[in-house]
């Protein structure tokens, strides 16, 4: 069990949406990764396809990278389209 | 309808098998080596009781001797069980129990697989639902089975020692009877000479990616779960699994 690599699992709800990261399973392959994931995360009905990816793989960004990384997007707000009036005809958006 | 026929007879036989064989699974709860691998095995076993009440409601109604598909479940002593011999044996290490389940799950998924195309709809029905549960038991049991053999020189050694445990009881899995031949005969269940055949080559073709040597076919076996002599394990197992129903009988919620 200590030697099982850790994935992360990546659950599709229904066709056309994307990919949700839903959790982790421990396996010690792939193979078994899958098995664990549909058993674990799919079995109230919540998916039509699962992706698992080695934990190891992903590569993330750094915890106290934060301010530099995100900060400075909050004072942006030209960057939301809430500036235009939409026509009546565009409908929902 | 009242008809303790053939029929009545063989749906039990499905229905005990996945009973028991779903409470074997139960005694995994809380124990199992990983958690994942937890989650797995009670879902196998949940599945199998869904299946069991399928089976178990249609022997009811043709039994309609007034039981319900919960008494004969939790009503029932082991000679009026009718499971096979396989899934009453003791969970064992973990390579017992692997072992059993695929055992159990390459029969059951070809058992199905010629129910779907049963003369009986409701059969045909019940069994086309089934298997697709089954088939990822076989999936699952299948990867165990080859991981364990083909693992590590413990986890082989421990899958010898499972085989010579467990194989004496396949001899139910490669033999029908009287029973058998004559729904066979009527198109209600495939020939067990087939199923018989279809098992032994997927638990070879596994067993051999397994690393593990087939035995040879297993000799006949003094007791017969299909007649209800079973091995003494079924009424540990049943004494169990019944008691709430008999120290509090038809306790509700």
């Amino acid at each position: 069990m200590s030697e099982w690599t850790l994935f992360e699992v990546f659950v599709r709800s229904k066709h056309g949406l994307n990919h949700k990261h839903v959790g982790s399973v421990h396996a010690a392959d792939t193979d078994m990764a899958l098995e664990n994931a549909r058993d674990l995360y799919t079995r109230r009905s919540e998916g039509v396809s699962l992706w698992i990816v080695p934990s190891n793989m992903i590569t993330a960004s750094a915890t106290d990278e934060k301010e530099a990384l995100f900060d400075p997007s909050d004072d942006k707000v030209y960057r939301h389209a809430s500036f235009y009036k939409l026509p009546d005809e565009v409908g929902h958006m | 309808m009242n008809q303790y026929d053939d029929l009545s007879e063989y749906l039990l036989r499905l229905g005990d098998s996945a009973v028991v064989q779903g409470q074997r699974l139960c005694e995994w709860c809380g124990r199992a080596p990983a958690l994942e691998e937890e989650m797995a095995l009670m879902n196998v076993g949940l599945d199998l009781f869904g299946q069991a009440r399928n089976w178990l409601e249609f022997t009811a109604e043709r039994l309609d001797d007034g039981r319900s598909a919960d008494q004969l479940a939790f009503c029932r002593d082991e000679r009026a069980y009718r499971n096979l011999l396989l899934v009453e044996q003791p969970n064992g290490d973990f390579a017992v129990t692997m072992l059993k389940q695929f055992f159990y799950d390459a029969w059951h998924y070809h058992v199905l697989t010629a129910l779907k195309a049963s003369s009986d709809k409701r059969v045909a029905t019940i069994a086309a639902k089934a298997l697709k549960e089954v088939t990822y038991h076989l999936r699952r049991s299948s990867d165990w089975v080859q991981r364990l053999g083909d693992g590590t020189e413990e986890s082989h050694d421990r899958m010898v020692k499972a085989l010579d445990v467990v194989w004496r009881f396949t001899v139910e899995l490669m033999a029908g009877d009287e029973v058998e031949n004559r729904l066979a005969a009527a198109g209600v269940i495939a020939a067990p000479e087939l199923i018989a055949e279809q098992w032994l080559a997927t638990v070879s073709q596994v067993l051999e990616q397994a690393t593990l040597t087939v035995p040879p076919a297993a000799p006949s076996f003094y007791l017969s779960g299909r007649e209800g002599m079973h091995t003494e394990c079924l009424g540990v197992l049943l004494a169990e699994m019944q008691s709430l129903q008999r120290a509090y009988p038809d306790a509700v919620w």
